[in-house]
């Protein structure tokens, strides 16, 4: 069975990449599984300066889901890289940054400090967070924004490859894609959270102190499934699916409709080593799928 | 200290009582998930293998006790995960993740107040258990259920202990003056509490006050338990965002806020 797959510049040794937010910086995991045995590791966001987030609470479980808005606690990029990418296997998984801003200059100049990094195989760049009303939200939901943005970070992320994730809240997010394409963008990698929001009928309140929130989980993976085929359909860049994922059949059904990799998010709360789980369970998952190298099964779903 | 994630059985599950709302009080004891050891005021996280995928997250308890053989929790049904905890059958697989998070200190030779609000009294059990010089604790138990609903007598056959009943709310006024009166006269030696916020922040300013040492174990949602998700930060001593399940859930009273 060959798990490998390559993309955008990157060779991974399988699909399988954590997503950015649920695996903190990968180091809180060692202790459940063998970083190196995965594909990829998206770091939690990261902004230029260190940033405490949003007031608690910031999570609430719901059905096969939960909703988050942490708002991007991070303890800045510079920490980042002096503090936690060195202790990475990063010689071995690929190590991807996601970067964190409220303008493009401020995008641009975190491209700037990472670029330099050996340990950094790739920046993604989060113009689709929900949960700073200042911020990403409005790039995210704006194709001239996004096409501006990837231009600035592709022009300052020193050769490494770039990849936008998107937001699953716009009308059109193939027409989003296509903004990031052709802004220069390397990959993009979908859906994001989606906006949601609950509340206490006996406190009266609502259930997250930023009012809403992101919705993530199982819940959230047919809408996930659905825009990674819109958008795969709309762009020629390679797609990375996001979204409810939480086994090795949910990875192989994103490839099916032509991701070329994947993300696990909160399926990292099932359990801490669910990740790796899922890593180990792929070649089996593919032997179901008929399939001995993932290039078989990428993009075959056939349509009516 | 190592922490890992196994797949263990269910011993036992025992109701101790039961109480309108939140509802049952239960015990729960596991298979050991073959620790090394652990610290008390340490958790766990707890995912049945059954649960599919309704219940996102695993579920956070206080390491009640834990010896070569067995794993105990005690916890109150007040959702929905406890609710499908408390129904859980011998011989049912459960996920344990842990330990988790750092401990409350046990100082030798040291005067030891433990102040455990409820719930609160669960970590107390495994630290009467392994403390070195247990004739140098003390307890008080400030509680609202029957005495009986708690692990309770069997914490107060190994060390000097006294329990306080809230029968009404009308009482609540005594049980913190009370309790105030207990921190200030701990002073010279530590005073550790676990219970509801209310009860821990009685503690907390009191301690200021008399300038006692103390420990506070903080209670949260949590939806990893290993610091990553950053969804059950509390505020520090310097104002910043920290995670109660990595930097806690033991922290020292002067430095967090409740």
């Amino acid at each position: 069975m060959d798990t490998r797959v390559e993309f955008a510049g990157l060779v991974l040794k399988n699909p399988i990449i954590t997503a950015s937010g649920t695996f903190g910086f990968g180091l809180e995991f060692m202790n459940f599984g063998d970083l190196t045995r995965l594909g990829g590791i998206v770091v939690k966001g990261l902004s230029l300066k260190p940033r405490e987030g949003n007031p608690m609470p910031r999570i609430v479980e719901t059905p096969c889901g939960m909703l988050n808005a942490i708002g991007i606690q991070n303890p800045g990029v510079e920490a980042f890289a002096r503090d936690k990418l060195p202790l990475l296997p990063w010689r071995e998984t690929a190590i991807i940054a996601n970067l964190y801003a409220c303008s493009a200059e401020e995008f641009g100049d975190l491209a700037g400090v990472l670029a330099g990094e050996e340990g950094v195989a790739a920046l993604e760049v989060n113009v689709s967070c929900p949960n700073v009303q200042s911020g990403g939200a409005a790039f995210g939901q704006d194709p001239t924004q996004i096409r501006k943005v990837t231009e600035g970070v592709k022009k300052r992320a020193g050769g490494k490859p770039v990849i936008v994730k998107l937001s699953p809240n716009v009308t059109d997010v193939a027409l989003c894609a296509r903004a990031a394409q052709e802004g220069g963008a390397d990959a993009v990698s979908l859906i994001n959270t989606l906006l949601g929001m609950a509340v206490d009928i006996r406190s009266r309140k609502p259930r997250l102190a930023n009012v809403v929130g992101g919705l993530s989980g199982p819940a959230i993976k047919p809408v996930a499934l659905r825009c990674v085929h819109q958008v795969c359909r709309a762009v020629s860049i390679p797609v990375i699916g996001i979204g409810g994922i939480v086994s090795a059949e949910d990875a192989l059904e994103f490839i099916l409709v032509g991701a070329s990799a994947v993300q696990v998010g909160t399926a990292n709360f099932l359990r801490p080593d669910q990740a790796f789980r899922i890593v180990d369970d792929l070649p089996r998952a593919m032997l179901k799928a008929r399939c001995t190298e993932l290039g078989e099964l990428r993009g075959g779903l056939s349509l009516p | 200290m190592v922490r890992n994630c196994r797949e263990v059985k269910v011993r036992e599950v025992r109701f101790l009582g039961a109480w309108d709302e939140p509802s049952d009080f239960v015990e729960l004891t596991l298979e050991s998930p073959g620790w090394a050891g652990y610290q008390p005021g340490q958790f766990a996280m707890l995912r049945p293998k059954h649960w599919g995928l309704e219940l996102t997250w695993g579920r956070p308890f206080s390491i009640s006790r834990a010896d070569e053989d067995s794993l105990t929790f005690f916890f109150q049904v007040v959702g929905r995960g406890t609710a499908r905890l408390a129904r859980l059958l011998p011989g049912d697989e459960v996920i344990v993740w842990g330990p988790l998070g750092n401990g409350f200190s046990s100082p030798v030779e040291t005067p030891t107040l433990l102040l455990a609000g409820g719930m609160g009294i669960a970590p107390f059990r495994g630290y009467i258990e392994k403390h070195p010089t247990p004739e140098f604790l003390r307890l008080v138990f400030a509680h609202r259920a029957s005495i009986d609903s708690y692990p309770y007598q069997l914490l107060s056959d190994k060390v000097r202990a006294e329990a306080i009943q809230e029968k009404s709310a009308d009482e609540l006024p005594m049980i913190i003056e009370r309790i105030e009166r207990e921190v200030a006269g701990a002073a010279g030696g530590i005073v550790l509490a676990c219970g509801p916020l209310p009860f821990l922040k009685t503690i907390q300013a009191s301690a200021k006050v008399h300038h006692v040492k103390a420990e506070l174990s903080l209670e949260r949602s949590m939806a990893c338990g290993v610091g990553a998700c950053l969804g059950c930060v509390c505020k520090d001593g310097h104002d910043k965002h920290v995670q109660v399940c990595a930097r806690g859930p033991v922290f020292l009273a002067d430095d967090v806020h409740l």
